[in-house]
């Protein structure tokens, strides 16, 4: 196995890809020069999108700005609404970033090779979005010149920060899935690294040569590579669930009615990985279209994802069943209170994220044709998307806007300062995904080629047999 | 309850057949705690900074309605939901059993406002000022809080702590009625009484067992310290 793998990992990108010839067509260097298209010099429309997404983050960081010289009333919050857009987009992020753990770690756990040409675009997804979420808590504080009063540092005055609250159990599990996936991408890059490192020149070369930290692909380093890649899979699972489970806890650790609820930490990570999957779907789309990658982005795999989607979305339907009906059944006034005022105030919202989350995929999603109609996936997955943040959106605003005494009641509708900077964090999510695809391989080379060397037969007296026989 | 690390539990007891619902209270608190002033326009959006609220209801039916009146402040809860949640400690108990509430430590980031089944602590939204000559009475006991931090009643601390170094000087405790807070003191119907639960024998303990005594939200478990007196043996119409 290694020694196959070691001579797609040379950088003699001209050889011809001689033993597996069979029924293989292309040349290495040809699939080298199709995955990493997106490594040409940029073209004026990705200058143009680059600047068009630069100064929506401008805009983002004056509104941002706007807000710390100001204060907080510039935001829609008030008493008893004192979160609003900013958690909602902390928690949608945080679920997004679901995504490349599901997609990488878990279908490489189970073995799907259909993931190999999306995984690298799920994992760098991962990665930017777990930053763009950690951004939001901080924007959120009241006095943000001393959020560091959040981190546990030595100082004089043997303060230390209160590890009984759920924010800082964020703080943790945020950092730690930022390190971790950032580790796992990178990790999982090497070998690409060392490929581009072969084909470029100038500065590019000095930096992949930095990052490629001399990978020459012996099969010793390959052997290395693959027990270190399927045991940070393994590690990153775990991580993921808690990340988001903690961000379950800061609302079920509350008594606050509507919050207070077992199922938040399974319900918030089901969530997330709906919303990861959705945000797969859409970034597939893109991308194939972006870099002509339609023969590696087949209608085979909107056609699984769009199985996963179909799971997971009955499975979020259950959780949001399961919520509402033991609430119902307990009929606790106050808490039932929060939920028919949700139902009341809400009711368009209400209804489109039931439509976006569980009605129009698990209807559209049963259909192999829907499911293979890029058109149908893009509208689809857009709207689960859109469905998500609503349901983040539904879970603080009402149960804070109408909790425990009738007098206190009150509503929060956001301020243009809290629209922005959500709009500023999907542009800077964005911005940072287009210099990605630019620096980096946006398809993970090695791993396609290794499914085609999988896949490659061998003559062996009359019969044909598999080039390798196993996985990992 | 846990054991007890200091020979005062400060509590207060609310008579609510005695509120007349005047506001007197509320001023006493503003003038007292340098709490800011708001003006209409912050009032308008329900940001207002009163650290004690008083709430009116209405009972009966038209042409038999009541009205009847609820100050709510900080219970100042054994088990504060408001202090576990705070990630910086600036939500605290103290052994007195007050909750306090360090401002310089305070991040904003609203936890505590949220959990606080009451919604009695403030977020100082705006930067406020106090035009001249208000600025004369702001007092020097304690601080003027920044925009960005999370505010509440204290039980007026600074008269606590004043009475209690007083006392310690001349080796006794704090007696019975030594100490009020500005709302207690203030309130011409003496509706506020203000004292140390764990002296029975003070006004306060002994009000506290009343069979009127009830206490707000009490089935969740958040022991608050302040007791009210269930009012209706004369109505305020
Ligand atoms: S009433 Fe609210 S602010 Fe006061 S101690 Fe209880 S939870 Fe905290």
């Amino acid at each position: 196995m290694s020694e196959s793998h070691e001579s797609y990992s040379s950088h003699e990108s001209h050889k011809t890809n001689g033993t597996h010839a069979t029924n293989e067509t292309k040349t290495v260097g040809q699939l080298n020069d199709e995955l990493l298209s997106s490594l040409r010099p940029p073209t004026r429309r990705w200058y143009l999108l680059a600047f068009f997404l630069g100064a929506v983050v401008a805009w983002g960081l004056f509104a941002f700005t706007w807000q710390v010289t100001h204060g907080m009333y510039v935001t829609g919050k008030d008493r008893p609404v004192m979160w609003g857009f900013y958690i909602t987009g902390f928690v949608f992020w945080v679920g997004l970033s679901h995504s490349g753990t599901m997609v990488s770690a878990i279908l490489r756990l189970s073995r799907a090779n259909w993931r190999r040409p999306i995984l690298r675009a799920a994992e760098a997804m991962t990665v930017f979005s777990i930053t763009v979420a950690g951004l939001f808590p901080l924007i959120h504080l009241g006095r943000n010149w001393i959020f560091y009063y959040l981190i546990p540092y030595p100082n004089q005055r043997g303060l230390w920060p209160n590890f009984r609250s759920a924010l800082l159990w964020d703080v943790t599990a945020i950092t730690s899935y930022i390190i971790g996936s950032s580790i796992f991408l990178y990790l999982g890059m090497l070998p690409d690294l060392a490929v581009v490192r072969d084909r470029s020149h100038g500065w590019r070369r000095k930096l992949y040569t930095v990052l490629a930290m001399g990978w020459r692909g012996t099969a010793r380093e390959w052997v290395v590579y693959h027990q270190a890649s399927t045991l940070m899979a393994a590690l990153i699972i775990p991580v993921a669930v808690s990340v988001h489970s903690i961000v379950a806890w800061d609302f079920a650790v509350t008594v606050v009615p509507g919050w207070h609820s077992t199922i938040f930490p399974p319900y918030f990570v089901i969530g997330a990985i709906l919303s990861g999957v959705a945000a797969v779907i859409t970034l597939m789309i893109i991308i194939r279209r972006a870099f002509h990658l339609e023969e590696y982005l087949t209608p085979l795999h909107f056609d699984n994802m769009g199985k996963i989607l179909l799971v997971i979305s009955l499975l979020w339907s259950y959780a949001y069943f399961v919520e509402v009906q033991t609430t119902w059944y307990a009929h606790e006034p106050i808490e039932w209170e929060v939920f028919s005022f949700m139902a009341n105030k809400y009711t368009f919202l209400l209804l489109l994220m039931l439509v976006g989350n569980s009605l129009l995929p698990i209807t559209a999603m049963c259909f192999k044709r829907l499911r293979r109609s890029i058109g149908v996936m893009l509208s689809v997955s857009l709207l689960v998307n859109v469905a998500m943040f609503i349901e983040r959106f539904l879970i603080i605003v009402p149960s804070l806007s109408h909790k425990n005494m009738p007098f206190i009641w009150g509503s929060y509708r956001p301020s243009w300062v809290e629209i922005s900077v959500n709009i500023a964090a999907l542009a800077g999510f964005a911005l940072l995904y287009t210099f990605f695809a630019k620096l980096f391989p946006i398809v993970a080379v090695t791993d396609v080629r290794e499914l085609e060397v999988r896949e490659a037969r061998v003559p062996l007296g009359r019969a044909e047999v598999p080039t390798v026989a196993g996985e990992e | 309850m846990e054991k007890m690390t200091s020979p005062y539990k400060w509590g207060m007891v609310i008579d609510l057949d005695r509120c007349t619902g005047c506001g007197a209270c509320v001023v006493a608190c503003q003038a007292e705690n340098n709490v800011g002033l708001c003006d209409k326009k912050e009032i308008a959006e329900g940001r207002d900074m009163h650290w004690l609220r008083i709430e009116r209801f209405w009972v009966g039916e038209y042409p038999d309605v009541r009205v009847r009146f609820l100050p709510v402040l900080c219970q100042h809860c054994h088990d504060a939901p408001c202090e576990p949640v705070c990630p910086v400690y600036a939500s605290y108990h103290n052994p007195d059993g007050l909750n306090g509430q360090v401002y310089n430590r305070c991040v904003g980031t609203r936890y505590c406002g949220n959990n606080c089944p009451y919604a009695v602590r403030v977020f100082n939204f705006y930067p406020h000022d106090w035009p001249k000559p208000l600025d004369n009475q702001l007092s020097p006991d304690i601080t003027v809080r920044s925009r960005g931090v999370m505010e509440k009643c204290t039980f007026c601390v600074q008269r606590i702590r004043r009475a209690k170094e007083e006392a310690k000087g001349e080796g006794r405790m704090v007696r019975d009625g030594e100490v009020q807070p500005a709302c207690a003191q203030t309130c011409p119907a003496e509706a506020i009484v203000f004292g140390n639960m764990a002296d029975p024998q003070s006004r306060v303990a002994r009000l506290s067992r009343s069979p009127r005594r009830f206490r707000l939200l009490e089935h969740l478990g958040t022991h608050p310290s302040v007791y009210y007196l269930k009012g209706g043996g004369r109505e305020h119409v």
